[in-house]
């Protein structure tokens, strides 16, 4: 076998690894759709709830629509958050992330986007049967589903942070739990504050470029945190 | 010298498990590092390979300290852990995929010669998970098959082989030293009378 000397040979294109590592990540998670269903489900069933404990007179259940609507998509998301890192710090997936010819921060981006991709987009596809099964009034669909868009990123980049701290310790699910809901308070109370601005006739623009703001803040700047948490659980 | 530790010391908790340890690797040379069970063989491959700080001293890759030249050092460096990095959804060849793909090399056709070579023929198909220790081992080992790092780190490389596996190692690791590359590895085997000379480290167990 003859090989080129390793010293001559070409650095990988950053985006190459970039590509392959999401590739990866999402013929992992369709190997365990299950997974991926669950919160969805968990998600469905806490909305259809709702009405039977509250009683299903329209008024109600379309002024805490969307609150409910929030408070639930954050709890299913803490469901399967643990997913971003667990699967790979037990099969050393996540020492060999560590240890790619490109900055951990990148890899860990990826990781961050293909979160995004199985958990938020399925979200965002059942939100408009959420709202319907809420009464959400219908001209306050838009905004939810826009809060949904923006806010979505913030829970996959702060879930990184978590289970990137959390990742070694047994029993670390409740624990990012509590280190996670309360950060994600004024998300929620922005998200909400938008939806109750539109059906008030206001617009919401302030709230969703709060949650925007958030948003852009978080994906930048989540990836460093995360690489010094993965530091800190290789070890 | 294409690796160097210079007075490496890491501790645990409140035991010093090794210090003031030297290793000088250069191309063409085969490391073993020995010692009894927790006497920090495996601490000292992951202190070389970056991905836990050393205490004290430093690890110069060409000269250079690995965390200057972290993605020129990654692109030279191949780890392979206790745990094998394989993912257990994927089957044999997506595996492979993966791993030559973030080196840059992409593989044309499915790579069923090279699983033949690893001993893997017929389960190219079947995910990780359903196959033997042995075989999850295999296929990870397979990556120096096709990898063009030169200095691989093998922690523990034969666990898990049968006779044939550890022989068919023996021959990956005798080519790529004749070809200029460096190998440290742990491993309780004795590795005296093989075709190549080994460099031996010997750690002692510190209480």
């Amino acid at each position: 076998m003859s090989k080129p000397t390793p010293n001559t040979r070409k650095p990988v294109a950053s985006g190459q690894i970039f590509r392959q590592i999401i590739r990866r990540d999402l013929r992992v998670a369709m190997r365990q759709r299950s997974d991926l269903l669950n919160p969805l489900i968990f998600l469905l069933i806490v909305i259809t709830l709702f009405p039977l404990g509250v009683g299903p007179g329209p008024d109600i259940l379309g002024r805490i629509a969307a609150g409910v609507i929030w408070v639930s998509a954050l709890l299913s998301a803490m469901l399967g958050l643990e997913r971003i890192f667990r699967d790979d710090f037990r099969d050393g997936a996540l020492e060999q992330l560590m240890l790619l010819p490109v900055a951990v921060e990148f890899s860990v981006l990826a990781k961050i986007i293909v979160h995004w991709l199985l958990t938020a987009v399925p979200v965002l596809v059942i939100t408009p049967l959420l709202a319907l099964l809420l009464n959400l009034p219908i001209q306050a669909w838009g905004v939810l589903w826009l809060t949904l868009l923006i806010g979505t990123p913030i829970l996959s980049a702060a879930g990184a942070i978590g289970v990137a701290l959390t990742v070694s310790l047994n029993k670390g699910g409740a624990l990012l739990s509590l280190l996670l809901l309360p950060l994600l308070v004024p998300l929620l109370i922005f998200a909400t504050a938008a939806v109750e601005a539109t059906l008030a006739g206001v617009s919401p623009a302030g709230p969703l470029a709060l949650i925007g703001a958030f948003s852009v803040l978080s994906v930048t700047l989540a990836p460093f945190a995360v690489k010094a948490g993965l530091r800190v659980s290789v070890n | 010298m294409l690796l160097q530790g210079r007075e490496l010391q890491s501790v645990r908790g409140e035991r010093v498990l090794f210090s003031n340890i030297n290793l000088d690797v250069a191309s063409g040379q085969l490391w073993q590092i020995e010692g009894p069970n927790g006497a920090g063989k495996s601490s000292l491959l992951r202190i070389l390979a970056g991905l836990l700080p050393a205490q004290q001293g430093d690890v110069l890759f060409q000269g250079e300290e690995i965390q200057q030249c972290r993605e020129r050092y990654y692109h030279d460096l191949l780890f392979i852990g206790h745990k094998s990095g394989i993912k257990p959804e994927l089957t044999a060849i997506e595996n492979l995929e993966f791993y030559a793909a973030v080196e840059g090399h992409e593989f044309s056709t499915p790579p069923y010669e090279l699983l033949a070579q690893v001993g893997l023929v017929g389960l190219e198909d079947i995910p990780a998970q359903r196959l033997s220790a042995g075989q999850q081992r295999r296929i990870a080992l397979a990556r120096l098959w096709f990898s063009q790092t030169r200095l691989w780190i093998l922690d523990e490389p034969f666990t898990a082989l049968d006779v044939d596996g550890i022989a068919m190692l023996h021959d990956r690791f005798q080519v790529h030293l004749a070809q200029g590359g460096a190998i440290i590895l742990t491993s309780h085997q004795d590795l005296q009378s093989m075709s190549y000379p080994v460099n031996r480290l010997q750690l002692r167990y510190q209480h």
